[in-house]
């Protein structure tokens, strides 16, 4: 083996003097590489390839997979909550299974489905691929990380199992109540929901370090910082934030643990439970939400900054135009990412913390509103005088224009404390973090799947499908979560298992509930559409041409399409350009990619990136 | 298909601002001083609205405009750092000009007036008792641990400004009309919240804790209580009613509650009848 690598060393120097001293070393030179080829484990038998993959791709696909099989069984859930919510009558679900469900609905979404899909999904299939390496820095650990988080899968499923059922604490899991007699599951489902955490952690730390190390040491020559599609950037700056605000999470889990089975008082103070006396003693529930918004907002955009990043590309590619001040675009992620950090607790304004704090973290909220707009600005920006091809991809992303729009100004009106204060705890807030949070980053995730499927399969998802999937879930998620505001205004509270007669919600307002019911059902079934397009295209898609979009990122330029074992047979690319070189005048064609030497596109005039 | 997709945004986007003038769904009338509240709402909807309509017309436009033709080509132009910097500051006046009246009013929600009344709203899994301070104007001091049927707020007997505060039996509460009213919220076990969907104000109850809003209510009415912050199952049954009364009916409400003293004075009365009994 380390023969094997002092070979490698010597033969990788070699190529290095070639390049610089063969064809036009003036315009088309390189950095020299700094670090040798990368060494690669070679699988040997089905086992290795498919199952424990070392290669980032598979693990790609093997998370995507695993946590979409999750997501659906959120979906399911979602469901039944909604048919309780608008058919009360019906007297099929317990208040305590309403709740549970709840819960479960909201971690799977929010932890096991998007955030699993984005980083372990998307960024194991992308940051080798795009930045032109021959696969993440750590395979082994990258393994590890995908299995870690099969067992929290499992963990947290096995609480349906238990004796009491899942945990039903909603899905911020709030002591007191998470882990007294009045919350359905506060026994074994509470335990399993917070070890399933902190193996998810656990998991996510072995991927994240990968992700970060392949991004900052195993760029392809040329690739530098100012260079990568913003895809990595987006991905790449959620994973620092994930890495830096998981920890708080694990924190708080591990507290709760202990108060759940030894006794301990971290978040307990003394109470008296359902006529009962308990021990517990000088604890502090505040300070569980501290820890649990200190992970959770940056959670938010952990995986809003992946859907930015992803749908910029998407914009660029499908509007055959440069990405709009695409280093605006980039510090714009990194200064979300930064202030994130800073805007925690407007999730508590109405917590009992000391009100004061209200000031501070409106003012920080309304800030993080700027370059937040700025993106918006730009993404529209990109289209104008663009050559817009109004492929699904291209759809999916104009869709999560106006969805996320629509969240994104719904949340001014909730970070700016004076206006929450009657709204917060409404359906409001449902409606808020559904738009911005699900509906947006799940648009950009099925127009991503479009637009990456030639990639892992080597064929083109069925377009008459996609669309059909595309008008049912966009039109009818808007017509689920925009009247669901409106329920909000009128002061319904969230997390009511009923809504019975009440003196000032009018009898119109369970009709609304009866609507946005039946659309949830709707837009849930037209996934089916999706998951029938996407298992049937497999074997009987249209097969892609090399490229099929003319994109001019590098995943698109492997010499074999799908990319095999190592991406990029025997020499890694080089890169002489962005990944936004689109429509170049003077270019033959409207694109030019990421490898082409300027000395075979003389006549383009292109901006030095 | 650009012209058919530029028509759906731009129905999506009439279609919202149709329904939010439009849509029965709207806020049940103010009934506290926090009318502030609505005000910063409207004004966040006419500034977000005026947001929303244009951004969502400039998509449509663009889809329809520049639609992919084979024989044409896309603008090239990676920058146009005027047109950044001049739209970093419309958003950050933007900005400004809701965050401002927010935190104005903000600070009128969290400074309570000095002649507030004070009444302590009391919650459990699930349900709302309340206490009023008696003559002297004060609330007697309580402790968990003091809790017992004889002593169902925990009051601390040896606190003399506790032997007059009025315990109220049952979920309901009265207020006297026009009166500032701050609410100190207490709960023994879980985290509760007291929220009146017309006086608009709310705050959490956190054990351990005593937690405060104040409101002062200007319409007299029979309006509902719900729990604001998930307490568990019977969350969503954990009702009450509050009554705005002027003031010859609040006077005959308040005169009614029991007293603290009055209540252990007839606690010992039933023991000692019980005792009688068993005696005999």
């Amino acid at each position: 083996m380390s023969d094997e690598y002092e070979h490698k060393l010597e033969a990788k120097s070699d190529i290095v003097s070639d390049a610089s001293s063969v064809g036009t070393p003036g315009i088309d030179s390189v950095p020299e590489a700094e670090i040798p080829d990368q060494e690669l484990y070679h699988s040997h038998s089905w086992w290795t390839t498919y199952v424990f993959s070392q290669d980032a791709k598979y693990i790609g696909v093997q998370y995507a997979l695993t946590a979409v099989g999750t997501g659906l069984l959120g979906l399911v859930l979602s469901w039944l909550m909604r048919i309780q919510l608008a058919w009360p009558g019906l007297g099929w679900l317990e208040p305590a299974a309403y709740y549970q469900f709840v819960t479960m609905h909201g971690m799977i979404m929010v932890i096991y489905l998007l955030t699993a899909l984005f980083l372990g999904g998307f960024g194991n299939l992308l940051i080798p691929l795009m930045c032109g390496s021959r696969d993440m820095a750590f395979p082994y650990v990258n393994m590890l990380s995908y299995w870690a988080f099969v067992v929290a899968v499992i963990v947290l499923l096995a609480s349906f199992f238990v004796p009491g059922g899942p945990t039903g604490a909603g899905w911020t899991l709030y002591p007191p109540q998470a882990i007294t007699s009045g919350t359905p599951g506060s026994n074994m489902g509470i335990i399993l929901m917070l070890v399933s955490l902190i193996l998810f952690v656990a998991g996510f730390t072995m991927g994240g370090l990968n992700y970060i190390i392949t991004v900052l040491q195993l760029r392809a020559r040329g690739m530098t910082l100012m260079r990568m599609p913003l895809t990595i950037w987006g991905i790449f700056t959620a994973t620092v934030l994930a890495l830096l605000a998981f920890p708080a999470l694990l924190v708080g889990c591990l507290m709760m643990t202990l108060d759940s089975m030894l006794g301990t008082s971290f978040f307990m103070p003394a109470m008296v439970s359902l006529g009962e006396k308990l021990s517990y003693d000088g604890g502090s529930p505040i300070l569980f939400q501290h820890l649990f918004w200190f992970f959770g907002h940056p959670e938010v955009y952990i995986v809003a900054l992946p859907a930015f990043g992803i749908v910029s590309d998407l914009l660029s590619v499908h509007a055959r135009k440069n990405i709009f001040g695409y280093r605006m675009m980039v510090w714009a992620i990194v200064g979300i990412g930064a202030l994130s950090f800073f805007v925690w607790a407007h999730h508590m304004y109405v917590s009992g913390m000391n009100p004061w704090f209200g000031f501070f973290f409106a003012t920080t909220t309304l800030i993080i509103a700027v370059p937040t707009a700025l993106k918006v600005y730009n993404w529209i920006l990109t289209l104008w005088n663009g050559n817009i091809q109004l492929s699904l991809p291209m759809l999916f992303s104009l869709a999560f224009i106006v969805t996320f729009l629509n969240g994104g100004l719904t949340g001014l009106f909730l970070g700016n404390v004076t206006v929450d204060v009657p709204l917060s705890d409404t359906y409001f807030v449902v409606a808020h973090f559904h738009m911005v949070m699900g509906i947006a980053p799940i648009l950009v995730v099925f127009g991503a799947i479009y637009h990456w499927y030639p990639l892992i399969t080597g064929r083109l998802l069925n377009e008459t499908l996609g669309k059909i999937h595309f008008w049912i879930t966009f039109v009818g998620s808007y017509a689920i979560y925009f009247p669901m505001h409106y329920q909000g205004f009128v002061g319904v509270p969230r997390r009511y298992f009923e809504i019975y007669e009440s003196p000032y919600i009018e009898t119109s307002t369970l009709l609304l509930n009866q609507f946005i019911t039946i659309a949830a059902l709707i837009v849930g079934a037209a996934q089916l559409v999706f998951l029938y397009n996407l298992i049937t295209s497999a074997r009987l898609g249209k097969k892609a041409e090399k490229n099929p979009w003319k994109a001019c990122s590098l995943e698109w330029q492997t010499p074999q399409m799908p990319p095999e074992h190592g991406n990029w047979g025997k020499e890694t690319p080089k890169v002489y350009r962005w990944a936004y070189d689109f429509s170049v005048p003077g270019a033959k064609e409207d694109y030019i990619p990421q490898n082409v030497p300027p000395s075979e596109v003389m006549g383009a005039k292109v901006e030095k990136t | 298909m650009p012209v058919t997709v530029a028509i759906v945004f731009l129905l999506i986007t009439v279609g919202s601002v149709v329904f939010h003038f439009w849509s029965p769904w709207w806020w049940t009338e103010v009934a506290s001083n926090w009318g502030g509240m609505d005000d910063t709402i409207i004004l966040t909807f006419w500034i977000t609205g005026f947001v929303f309509v244009v951004i969502c017309l400039f998509v449509s436009y663009c889809v329809w405009k520049f639609a992919y033709r084979k024989d044409r080509r896309a603008e090239y132009k990676p920058e146009d750092n005027k047109l950044e910097k001049r739209l970093t500051w419309i958003t950050t006046l933007g900005v400004a000009a809701l965050l401002a009246p927010g935190l104005v009013v903000w600070n009128n929600y969290v400074t309570v007036p000095e002649n507030a009344y004070k009444i302590e709203v009391f919650a459990y899994q699930w349900g709302w008792k309340y206490r009023l301070p008696g003559n002297d104007g004060v609330l007697g001091k309580t402790d968990i641990k003091y809790i017992s049927d004889e002593n169902p707020f925990g009051l601390i007997l040896e606190d003399p400004k506790g032997k007059d505060d009025r315990l109220v039996d049952g979920d309901e509460l009265h207020l006297l009309i026009d009166r500032p009213v701050k609410f100190e919220l207490r709960t023994i076990d879980v985290l509760h919240n007291f929220y009146v969907p017309q006086f608009r104000g709310k705050m959490d109850m956190v054990p351990g804790i005593i937690t405060y809003y104040w409101i002062t209510p200007t319409k007299t009415g029979d309006f509902e209580v719900l729990c604001a912050e998930y307490c568990g199952s019977g969350h969503y049954a954990m009702r009450g009613r509050v009554i705005v009364d002027k003031e010859q009916d609040y006077k005959k409400w308040e005169a009614k509650q029991i007293t603290f003293e009055k209540m252990l004075a007839k606690n010992k009365n039933i023991k000692n009848l019980q005792l009688a009994k068993s005696t005999k």
